[in-house]
């Protein structure tokens, strides 16, 4: 049966000659044969039209012949048609409109599969005006008795959420997705669960709360659901936080069955929900028997025949056996490189080796190391001898036996050096020993390691590497060389003979080489000033007079003055006792290891990066019916962002950069440490030569607005938004934006059209367009002012309080940006007198319920004078102050703006502050008529006036 | 979630694509194609970000598998999302490569808006999609004119709880085959100890019965015995990890190890299982290389079947890497054994159609070296290891057995269990000394 889909067999010949050609003439003769009356006619071109789409040719202008196609009873032609449509609706989108009827008519189609079909392309028709269409036989699709349908809906609710996020809310698509977690069909369930993280994530507010109640739908949904909707749901269920051991061991048991699941997103996903809330366990014997548990699928992961896979799941177990370091130690077998094994799995392999390694296995690691430091592929090769380096540093028992595994190598592949294996020796034979000088020059470099490690231990060595000086050309090899002969100059014959063969080839030689020699040289002269004089004279010189690095010529200038002014500072400084170093190459820092288990088998966790590190945020769409979404995100492609430095190659490079510029105080970092340690030693230099870093160019002079400091709202073509929320002097709130001109165009700016989304308090600007008076010039940043008041239809309960959306396209560019601006209480404050006192109690008593508090920990505080006057500014009265067991309560009173839902308008808010004697804090409490939420706020509000 | 799956062939150039989001363009795919082929394709990992952008792909044959996405989303799914759309892809076109891409974008099409809706998969099970999605089915539509599209629903298994088989299935005879397959895996040093050994083992089934059936499988697994308190019977097995179709009632084998499923009808695998007991070889190999005066290396290589008398290895292949510049062979071996010079990937190989349990079988080889000094290349030959290839039939190396397969259906039949076992070798290398 299979045969009929196979290439050649089908009846009507293959699709491939539909790619037989479009020239221009033809496009005008698809569009005839697209309105004919014979079906079949219809359906060739549509192939044909889909053909030429898919090598890439643009058939867009075909859309209304198209349109019209949609009519036709063929399911395959539909879908082609659907196809079609799909791709070209951004770019026709009022020849979309036409197709909207034909859409809502198939959503009604007698046919499961057809009607899921128009509810799933509608949904991928990214053109806003569409959605108002989609609404209600979305809603219909939703509630309709067919699975099939039902699913598809779900999924159609999260495209419609990304299209228009106002109107999915406004419509309480969230809400039936909610109840969609209850449907009796799992793959439902999954849909929705996944329609529902995904919104979650784009907002803060709850929308889909896991809870108990959840927790146990979720965990019923997961045992009947497909392999794709366990992802789903696995995924949902990490994000829970059990509230007790108890709990966390009844969710962990429910979980652990899926941990044999065939599919490796499901076990991983298992892993990553177990791993979690075994933080929540208390019991060790329960941790190590999940350890226990775990271990094996994890082993099967990095056995997987997929090589891809075995990648991301190496990842992942260096991330897991950082955390339960005992999980796989006794496995360390499996992480054994096969000779076939792709190279990026050999890598991870090796990196999974070090972390396993310890006291008993060691040995047979170190074994495998050595076989694999025979191979051919250089990389691989330095990888191996790094990591018996890494082992030497992470194991001082193994330490002896890494060093002599090392120099076995050394001697193994050089030239003359007495192999011990027939192999070696036939490659040794051939008298061309550079090729494998890259096995050498990376030991002399772990060597080094090792000595800053153990100091006073393998000394023994150098003898040996002192053999092979001539074969490093490497800089990185060089420099640790000669760092080496710096730090045991006292110790080697002829030390001071070895440098200054290095000295005549100085100023070719690269700058990590230089730098290095130029230390090891004063070393070396510290240790014996008469046997190395000279070579200290002329290397200074040549640092400070031929050079035209500046870190060279300033570091030798530095030695000079501290050789010259005061040799004994000069030893303290030079010569001074290393910190010892440890292995923590690649280690992901403790504190941000539970955020990374979060991330197991994501993006995240094969980069060992939490997500904002390389994800470049896409622009939320925006909440707003009429604003244009201008910004094809197709054509974004050609503009060049940050590298998104995924490989981390930039790291080892940076190390090396620190490598270089440490070790001027004769302090060398870790063997490639991370990466923040590369500003580190920056910050030494300057601090040597008294001068911080640069201070920033002064901008121009900008009006002063909380609006200019607030976090941007949004930046594009050079032109930065930002905006507050801010109380007037006559206790009015206003909407600031604040707007810099960096623009290519260089006109200034003269106004600014601001909109704010629906919000509790109803607050909408009083006019539509902000004027900046005087106008933004290039390079200068603006603030235009707008007064805010309450408007009903822009009330929305649903919306956070201490939010505004606020939207503000600039004018003449038409450049827009929307977002967030968190508005603190303290800006809704109106203008009105104390409260009285009789009637300021009784409120006080009412409102007992809603009482909410924080303490404020200021350091400039001040006493209650002065707290008062600060707050009777901001329009918070004082009422009334009684004392009690050395504290200080005062009373104040203020207006301030009602929420929907308790009235808009003004509503009192009663406030108590409480003083200790001598304490530079106080605890705020408020109590509001309007409820917790309210009071909440304002205690947070008049915090925010005395910070 | 994932924004986009294209097909490209080796050259990086788009054969098809689904975008899904809207969020990454056809562009991304360039950059993808600059990537393959600026890249050495052994170094390029199988998921890398570049300006914000995260490709993951997946080869097979000479084409590219690649879902594209910004977000950090679960990439252990996109990249077995991507086996499985090729597995699909495999079972409908009968190969996935450049050419039958082409011939069949229509069905791909359909297939891609189905497995995969907002970057999220759905039904990646080609036995269900196949019920409908069909390019046949819709010419017998037309041909019944209007309102014939109705005739193709999405079956049932779409949204049951069972979603790997349709109902009302029927055969005529009610058969149900099971396959114990097992792999060994071995890594030897040149010394002949097992540096790892692990045996991949897996049951396949395939499975002709009506109605929807409700199987139970018994295996001689001690966990499973254990928990039925039978574990002084007979021999079992440790089985160190267990993963299962996902027709199996996990939670089920999680309580007490019982192994019960609808199963789908035609063939799958039931389950994959690891043993890790350490192993002997199963045919050790030796090999001695001397080299006589630069100008002849002389091959000596012993093997050995290691396991039980009763059984047998057939189509035995050693395969015993040599310098890339040899000549002349000349080998000297049993009558019946085959000795091929394999020079294209620089080695021997040596077959032995049957071999039986402590069989021990020798051979010899001589080959004649280049009177001018080796260059460098010739470190690769020597460094790669032997590798053994062989099938033993009617034996598992960890002992597994069936001990029954029940058959339950609501209608009563009964049904014909057919059981075989057999051991392969998976990776198995013996280094050179």
């Amino acid at each position: 049966m299979l045969n009929f889909f196979r290439r050649g067999g089908r009846s009507q010949g293959s699709d491939s000659k539909y790619f037989s050609s479009t020239s221009r003439g033809e496009v005008k003769e698809l569009a005839t044969s697209l309105s004919s009356s014979k079906p079949e006619d219809i359906k060739e071109a549509v192939k044909k039209v889909i053909a030429a789409m898919t090598v890439g040719k643009d058939m867009s202008s075909l859309v209304p012949s198209v349109v019209k196609c949609m009519h036709a009873e063929n399911l395959e032609v539909k879908k082609l048609v659907y196809l079609y449509l799909i791709n070209y609706a951004k770019s026709n989108p009022d020849m979309t409109l036409m197709a909207v009827n034909s859409f809502v008519k198939d959503t009604s189609n007698i046919n499961p599969l057809i009607r899921a079909l128009a509810i799933r392309t509608m949904g991928c028709i990214r053109v806003e005006r569409i959605t108002e269409h989609l609404c209600s036989p979305l809603r219909k699709a939703l509630a309709d008795e067919d699975p099939y349908v039902r699913k598809t809906a779900a999924m159609c609710v999260a495209k419609l959420y990304d299209i228009d996020p106002t109107i999915t809310r406004d419509q309480g698509f969230l809400e039936v997705l909610v109840d969609l977690t209850s449907d009796p069909v799992p793959i439902v369930v999954a849909n929705a669960v996944a329609a529902l993280m995904e919104v979650q994530e784009t907002t803060t507010r709850v929308i889909f709360d896991i809870n108990t109640e959840t927790l146990t739908r979720l965990l019923a949904a997961l045992k009947d659901c497909s392999e794709w909707g366990q992802v789903v749901i696995l995924d949902a269920l990490s994000t829970y936080v059990p509230a007790n051991a108890r709990e966390a061991e009844t969710v962990i048991e429910r979980i652990s069955p899926w941990l044999a699941h065939q599919n490796p997103a499901v076990v991983l996903n298992s892993v990553k929900a177990i791993v979690l809330m075994m933080d929540s366990l208390e019991s060790k014997d329960t941790i190590s028997a999940l350890c226990a548990k775990l271990a094996a699928p994890l082993v099967t992961l990095a056995q997987s025949t997929h090589p891809e896979i075995q990648y991301v799941a190496l990842r992942n177990i260096s991330l897991v056996v950082q955390r339960y370091p005992g999980i796989l130690s006794s496995k360390v077998r499996v992480f054994f490189c096969k000779y076939n094994e792709p190279i990026y799995v050999k890598m991870e392999k090796l990196e999974v080796l070090v972390r396993l390694a310890n006291a008993s296995n060691v040995e047979s690691v170190l074994m495998e190391l050595r076989e694999y430091a025979q191979e051919v592929d250089v990389e691989y090769v330095r990888r191996a001898v790094r990591t018996i380096g890494r082992l030497a540093i992470k194991l001082d028992k193994a330490a002896p036996n890494c060093i002599r595994l090392l120099l076995q190598l050394i001697k193994d592949k050089t030239p003359g050096g007495g192999g011990d294996s027939e192999a070696a020796a036939a490659a040794a034979g051939g008298g061309s020993g550079t090729d494998q000088n890259y096995l050498v020059q990376e030991a002399v470099i772990v060597i080094k390691d090792i000595f800053r490690r153990y100091p006073g231990h393998y000394e023994g060595v150098i003898g040996t590497l002192c053999e092979h000086l001539g074969s490093l050309d490497e800089p990185e090899a060089k420099a640790a060389f000669v760092w080496i002969i710096g730090e045991y100059a006292d110790r080697i014959d002829g030390a001071a003979d070895l440098l200054e063969d290095f000295l005549d080839s100085f100023l070719e030689e690269p700058a990590q080489v230089q730098l290095a020699l130029l230390t090891a040289v004063v070393k070396c002269y510290l240790k014996d000033p008469e046997g190395s004089d000279g070579i200290v004279q002329s290397v200074l010189q040549m640092a400070t007079e031929e050079s035209d690095n500046p870190d060279l010529r300033d570091r030798g200038y530095i030695y000079w003055r501290l050789l010259a002014a005061d040799p004994d500072a000069a030893r303290a400084v030079v010569l001074a006792e290393k910190p010892v170093v440890t292995d923590d190459t690649n280690a992901v820092p403790e504190s941000m290891l539970t955020d990374m288990l979060a991330q197991i088998a994501t993006l995240s966790s094969v980069y060992h990066k939490l997500p904002e590190a390389f994800v470049r945020r896409v622009r939320r769409p925006g909440e707003f019916d009429d604003e244009d979404d201008d910004e094809d995100d197709d054509e974004d492609e050609g503009e060049d962002e940050d590298e998104g430095d995924a490989a981390g190659a930039g790291a080892a490079a940076a190390a090396g950069a620190a490598a270089t510029s440490m070790d001027f105080l004769g302090v060398s970092p870790a063997p490639a440490p991370a990466a923040a340690a590369a500003s580190a030693p920056a910050d030494d230099l300057g601090d040597l030569f008294g001068a911080g870093p640069a201070e920033a160019s002064p901008a121009p002079a900008t009006p002063s607005s909380p609006a200019v400091s607030a976090p941007v709202l949004g930046a594009s073509n050079g032109i930065t938004f930002r905006a507050a929320v801010v109380r007037s002097a006559g206790g009015q709130p206003e909407l600031h934006v604040a707007i810099t001109n960096e623009h290519a165009s260089g006109t200034p700016f003269t106004a600014a059209a601001v909109r704010a989304n629906r919000n509790p308090f109803g607050l909408a600007p009083t006019s539509a367009v902000a004027t900046f008076s005087p106008a933004v010039a290039a390079g200068a940043t603006g603030v235009a002012i707008v007064p805010l008041s309450v408007d009903g239809s822009k009330a929305d309960a649903s919306k956070p309080l201490g939010a505004l959306q606020v939207a503000v396209r600039e004018e003449s560019t038409r450049v827009s940006a929307t977002g967030t601006v968190a508005m603190s209480y303290a800006a809704l404050i109106g203008a009105a007198g104390p409260l009285e006192r009789q009637s300021y109690l009784s409120a006080f008593r009412a409102a007992a319920d809603s009482e909410q508090g924080q303490t404020l920990r200021a350091p400039g505080l001040g006493d209650r004078e002065a707290v008062k006057a600060r707050l009777a500014a901001a329009g918070v009265a004082f009422v009334a102050q009684r004392a009690a067991d050395g504290k200080v309560m005062c009373y104040y009173s203020a207006s301030g703006a009602s929420p929907a839902g308790e009235g808009l308008g003004a509503t009192v808010v009663l406030v108590e502050v409480t003083h200790k004697d001598g304490v530079d804090a106080a605890r705020i409490c408020a109590r509001s008529s309007a409820g917790q939420e309210l009071a909440k706020a304002a205690a947070a509000g008049v915090a925010s006036i005395l910070e | 979630m994932w924004s986009a799956i294209f097909l490209l062939d080796m050259k990086g150039k788009i054969l098809i694509s689904r975008n899904y989001r809207g969020d990454v363009s056809r562009l991304a795919a360039l950059r993808f194609s600059r990537m393959v082929q600026e890249s050495d394709a052994a170094d390029l990992k199988p998921v890398f970000t570049i300006e914000g952008i995260t490709y993951a792909f997946i080869a097979h044959r000479n084409v590219y598998m690649l879902a594209v996405t910004r977000h950090n989303c679960n990439v252990t799914m996109a990249l077995y999302f991507l086996h499985c759309l090729r597995n699909v892809l495999c079972t409908y076109l009968g190969e996935l490569e450049e050419e039958s891409i082409r011939d069949n974008f229509v069905i791909i099409y359909e297939l891609l808006d189905e497995t995969m809706d907002f970057g999220y998969p759905q039904i990646t099970d080609a036995a269900i999609l196949m019920k409908y999605i069909r390019t046949d089915a819709h010419k017998l539509a037309s041909k019944r004119g209007g309102g014939a599209a109705a005739a193709i629903a999405p079956p049932d298994a779409v949204t049951n709880a069972v979603s790997w088989r349709d109902e009302g299935i029927v055969h005529k005879r009610n058969e149900v085959f099971l396959d114990v397959v097992e792999k060994v895996h071995m890594l030897i040093s040149g010394s002949g100890a097992v540096l790892s050994s692990a045996i991949e083992g897996a049951v396949e089934m395939r499975t002709f019965l009506t109605g929807m059936p409700d199987l139970k499988l018994g295996l001689n697994d001690r966990a499973m015995l254990e928990a039925a308190g039978k574990a002084s019977r007979g021999k079992s097995v440790e089985l160190e990890d267990v993963k299962f179709h996902q027709c199996v009632r996990l939670t089920d084998y999680e309580r007490d190890k019982t192994i019960s499923f609808v199963p789908p009808d035609g063939a799958f695998t039931l389950m994959r299982y690891r043993v890790s007991t350490p192993l002997r070889p199963v045919i050790e190999t030796r090999a001695t290389v001397t080299k006589h005066s630069r100008s002849r290396l002389e091959y000596s290589v012993t093997a050995k079947a290691r396991f039980k008398t009763r059984s047998t290895a057939t189509n035995v292949e050693i395969i015993i890497p040599v310098p890339a510049d040899v000549d002349s062979p000349v080998f000297q071996a049993v009558a019946g054994h085959k000795v091929t010079y394999v020079p294209e990937i620089n080695c021997f190989k040596w077959v032995i159609k049957a071999m039986p349990g402590g069989a021990t079988v020798r051979m010899r080889a001589q080959f004649g070296l280049p009177s001018v000094e080796a260059d460098e290349d010739d470190e690769e030959g020597w460094r790669k290891p032997i590798s053994v290839r062989f099938e033993i039939p009617y034996f598992t190396v960890s002992g597994l057995g069936v001990r029954y397969l029940r058959v339950l259906e609501k209608s009563g039949y009964s049904a014909q269990p057919w059981v075989r076992y057999i051991t392969r070798n998976g990776d198995y290398q013996i280094r050179m000394t």
